[in-house]
């Protein structure tokens, strides 16, 4: 990682998230189908310029940290019609999410 | 600056015999290449290049010069890697640790564009890549992705119903096996690491490298020590 300026970690790997509903459009790397949902930091991933100011020529400062989260399909998908035991994983950029717990 | 978004599937392949003369056997010629109109995509390509040219920001040899860096990175380079974790624990240890320095002690190089994480198959999980957003594949490693990845289908449907769409790629997951689903949204790529299959011990690298597949690591095939037997 650069030795640019960084936000402080909020979420530790264990942590109950819940990602942000929140309308942006233009280049947001948080899928719609993930808005509002539930999941648990799996992991920390580092830290990386902002995608939504990079996209636009900005520096993308400060960088975001980015947080592996894992979510149990059945929160995804009322009607998963597989084992409860499935999860989808994404990164997600702190600004996108908030505690639940 | 490559062209790997450039996909020109006409479906012309021609397993049968020709023989054009007299025997009434006709067919369409196959579609030059460039035959036809521009798309917009091609139009916006080719002016984007001269103008990047033009104004020397990148020469032509530039641009050559990624093109062929990224046709050097194939699914048999990722196979490579996938047999020498199989074969090699202290290797698989960095692996899974540190993916940009494992694949640097191998001499690949994935450059500076986005970080790589490997994620295992064990007895308990199996994993499956997609990028639901666009089209985020490990290509530093193993080159452009197949169209299918980038199609539509496969990006909506695969997080939905994992286990389905697997099923029509032939990968039946017991029950009792979690299917965890990563979606590339941002700056990782996900090699999938599969599974060492059963009946190979004591193959050398290259021979277990021969049962990885593209599609092993992105998590939508199964190594088969059995169709590696049947192919021969």
């Amino acid at each position: 990682m650069s030795v640019e300026a960084v936000t402080a970690q909020r979420f530790r790997p264990g942590q109950t998230v819940h990602v942000i509903e929140r309308p942006a459009l233009g280049h947001c790397r948080t899928p719609w189908y993930l808005r509002g949902k539930t999941g648990v930091v799996a992991s920390v991933q580092g830290a990386y310029r902002d995608p939504e100011r990079l996209a636009y020529h900005k520096p993308g400062l400060p960088s975001q940290v980015l947080y592996k989260v894992r979510f149990l399909q059945t929160e995804l998908w009322p009607d998963y019609p597989g084992p409860a035991s499935d999860h989808l994983e994404a990164d997600i950029y702190e600004g996108w999410l908030e505690s639940a717990s | 600056m490559t062209h790997d978004d450039h996909d020109h599937d006409h479906d012309h392949d021609h397993d049968h015999d020709h023989h054009h003369g007299g025997d009434g056997h006709t067919h369409p010629p196959q579609r030059d290449h460039d035959a036809g109109p521009m798309s917009a995509y091609e139009v916006l390509e080719e002016t984007i290049r001269s103008l990047l040219i033009d104004k020397g920001v990148l020469s032509a040899d530039e641009i050559a010069a990624q093109i062929d860096l990224m046709d050097s990175r194939t699914p048999a380079l990722g196979a490579k890697v996938v047999a020498k974790a199989w074969s090699d624990p202290a290797f698989k240890a960095k692996l899974m640790a540190d993916t940009r320095g494992a694949l640097l002690d191998m001499g690949i190089d994935i450059g500076t564009l986005a970080e790589f994480r490997t994620i295992e198959n064990t007895p308990d999980v199996h994993n499956v890549v997609v990028c639901t957003l666009c089209s985020c594949y490990p290509k530093l490693l193993l080159g452009v992705p197949p169209a299918w990845y980038k199609s539509l289908a496969y990006r909506s449907r695969v997080v939905v119903d994992p286990r389905a769409v697997l099923a029509e790629f032939g990968v039946a997951v017991p029950e009792g096996v979690e299917v965890r689903v990563h979606d590339s949204t941002a700056d990782l790529r996900y090699l999938v690491l599969p599974m060492r299959p059963p009946g190979t011990e004591g193959w050398s690298p290259d021979k277990l490298a021969s049962l990885v597949t593209r599609d092993a690591m992105i998590g939508t095939a199964i190594p088969d020590p059995g169709l590696r037997a049947a192919a021969e």
